[in-house]
């Protein structure tokens, strides 16, 4: 798969991109249609369970999902529906793989999914889908509409039909162990630079640590006072920590593109060097999807349960507060808190960050549908990515700034970088005034000088 | 064998062979696929209790979006408490079950089984309204949809015209109430009626899957 992925990255661009490619509908490869539709399905079904036929088998059609995604909700369009999102691999199903199958095809009830569908489900399931799972909350079919979307991912990857901008990030990540151009020799320079700058020990390449750390490259090029917020706490914690230059990169653009192997290779990385050191916990940075991809799905690339403990950093801290080892001072401000859907609603990690800012003693002022039911900021799923999405993902961000808005507090947090860059991008857009800051950097700052 | 031999004989048992055949077919298809081994640590052990407090749970819209889903709710759950009510509590029913299974209980009276019936009637027509006229339903709306509509709403229909006659003889209208309670049971493993059983798999299925994570389920 060569053509048309060989993508110049932008890096004066505010946000991870590569320049914009001109195609409305992206294709990899140089494979004819029909085997396109053939591989979408084979690789659809391949890692299909009792679980996804269940689903696909039982939509009733209420159409209630619509209601619960930004990009119906914003636009009235009904393509946005999310089960509709589904189709052609809900036809393909009850065409080819259903318990009534032959029914179908005697009789014609379904017909053959075409290579045109799959091009136009392309804007579907990439461009406005960011899996963040709200719609498969008010399904009264309890069908997880959000996991369907990422195994139709897995087809569409087989089948070459990968918006390119996020086909080139994940290739990037696949072959040279970041998204965004982060070596290991530049992981060691930006880490150099921030023990300098901020004046704070950086543990990097122990051979044994009980705490492995890893960081998503969103944070080591653009935030990268996270890495010193890190260091600064486990320092302060006592833990024998470590950095390695062999497993550092939290994102996994092999899950959200929908390449299977290349999210293993990428979660093998973190989970080969983690068992190398013999650590007893892996902590996650603030990103949302490495979460899901670790802490969800990292065992299951692993074939066996893993052998050490797997923590969002925001999980962390709380545990380290409230068990009263880490100690922070008051902070005299009202702030609200954004939830990254990964690792609230999706990943079950909702009460954690509101441990923390209860510790900070802030005035925290919950968002109107604050936590597991909180709105996407838009940004995730990959589509912060995908250059054609950009006026699609403004509008969306309309719905993140009236809630944020209603609560009127000083300051807007998260725990999820990928979400701050596209809060960045958006707040740029519209002349915001909210900066989104970072939960992690707010305890940092914030640490109680003597901590015995 | 005149009509209304055939409704309650040939027709009747049919329908009852197919709708079991195809129930356990459509089910055991699902059920028996692969389940892939979870080896991820789950925040919460999770169980039966799990699926059920799910099943339940997903009967009600969560706050976040009652104002959007309350309309078809409603209407959704009077039509599935009046086809309930009329079928398992309306007098002659039960007589029939009697017959078949042996076990009798308690009805309303025929008048309420009526008015129950002509609401859920109600209910259906704004249901079909509403797919036929919002958007989202248009799009993603079916033949099975619509033929499943019809079918559900036939029995109760033929069954409500019996007292008013119309000037047909009473075992000529009890033949085509039968004949439409058969339809309705050979078509129901085969589209979106399945849902009376597949509700409890999906439901269920989310609640332990989700809930393992300790997320919302």
């Amino acid at each position: 798969m060569s053509a048309n992925t060989e993508h110049e990255f932008d890096y004066d661009a505010k946000r991870l991109s590569v320049k914009p490619p001109e195609v409305r509908v992206d294709k990899q490869g140089d494979i004819p249609d029909d085997e396109r539709v053939t591989k979408a399905m084979a690789h659809f079904v391949k890692d299909f369970g009792s679980t996804s036929a269940a689903y696909l088998d039982s939509c009733i059609h209420c159409g209630m999902c619509a209601d619960a995604c930004q990009y119906y909700v914003t636009t009235g369009d009904p393509q946005y529906t999310p089960i509709w999102k589904l189709e052609p691999f809900k036809q393909a199903y009850k065409r080819e793989y259903g318990p009534l199958a032959l029914l179908y095809r005697l009789f014609g009830l379904k017909k053959k999914v075409s290579i045109e569908q799959l091009e136009e489900w392309q804007h579907l399931l990439y461009d406005t889908c960011t899996v963040c799972g709200r719609c498969s909350l008010i399904c009264p079919m309890g069908i997880d509409i959000a996991s369907l979307v990422s195994t139709a991912r897995h087809g569409m990857f087989k089948a070459g039909l990968v918006p390119h901008e996020l086909y080139a990030v994940a290739e990037r990540a696949e072959k040279d162990g970041s998204p965004l151009g982060v070596t290991p020799e530049v992981f060691e320079d930006r880490l150099d630079w921030m023990e300098d700058e901020h004046d704070v020990e950086m543990n990097i390449d122990l051979d044994e640590a009980d705490v492995l750390v890893v960081m998503s490259s969103i944070e080591i090029q653009k935030y990268p006072a996270s890495m010193a917020a890190t260091a600064k706490i486990l320092n302060a914690m006592g833990e024998k920590w470590t950095f390695r230059t062999d497993g550092f990169e939290a994102t996994n653009f092999g899950l959200l593109s929908g390449n299977l192997e290349w999210q293993k290779d990428i979660s093998m990385r973190i989970i080969d060097a983690a068992v190398k050191v013999g650590a007893k916990k892996l902590i996650l940075p603030e990103c949302g999807h490495s979460y899901f991809a670790l802490r969800w799905m990292g065992a299951n690339m692993y074939g066996k349960p893993l052998p050490f403990e797997v923590l969002q950093i925001s999980e962390y801290l709380a545990d380290a507060l409230n068990s009263g080892k880490l100690k922070v001072n008051k902070v005299d401000s009202s702030v609200t808190f954004h939830d990254p859907c990964q690792v609230s609603r999706r990943g079950g990690a909702t009460e954690a960050p509101r441990d923390i800012l209860k510790h900070l003693g802030v005035d925290f002022r919950e968002m109107p549908n604050g936590g597991d039911y909180n709105w996407c900021c838009g940004g995730g799923g990959g589509v912060v990515t995908i250059h054609r999405a950009d006026d699609m993902r403004y509008k969306v961000f309309k719905i993140k700034m009236e809630q944020v808005e209603t609560t009127r507090a000083d300051k807007l947090v998260s725990s999820c970088s990928n979400c701050r860059q596209n809060f960045d991008d958006c707040q740029s857009h519209y002349d915001w005034d909210y900066t989104m800051e970072s939960l992690l950097e707010l305890v940092a700052e914030n640490l109680v000088e003597d901590q015995a | 064998m005149d009509i209304l031999d055939f409704a309650r004989g040939p027709a009747l048992q049919t329908a009852v062979y197919v709708f079991i055949a195809g129930i356990l077919w459509r089910l055991l298809g699902i059920v028996m696929l692969q389940k892939k081994p979870d080896f991820s640590q789950p925040r919460k052990k999770t169980g039966l209790g799990a699926a059920l407090g799910t099943i339940y749970s997903r009967s009600f819209s969560a706050p976040a979006f009652k104002e959007s889903s309350q309309y078809p709710k409603i209407l959704g759950y009077v039509l599935h408490i009046g086809l309930f009510l009329v079928v398992f509590l309306f007098v002659p029913h039960i007589v029939f079950f009697q017959d078949v299974f042996g076990l009798g209980w308690p009805g309303l009276p025929n008048n309420a089984i009526y008015f129950i019936g002509v609401v859920t009637v109600g209910c259906g027509v704004a249901l079909l309204i509403r797919r036929m006229t919002h958007p989202v339903l248009r799009l993603i709306s079916n033949f099975d949809d619509y033929f499943s509509w019809f079918v559900t709403m036939l029995p109760v229909v033929t069954g409500l015209i019996m007292p008013i006659r119309f000037g047909v003889r009473y075992e000529t209208l009890l033949a085509i109430h039968i004949l439409s309670v058969s339809v309705l049971l050979i078509w129901l493993p085969f589209g979106k009626l399945a849902h009376t059983f597949l509700v409890f798999y999906t439901r269920g299925t989310t609640g332990m899957l989700l809930g393992r994570r300790g997320a919302r389920t």
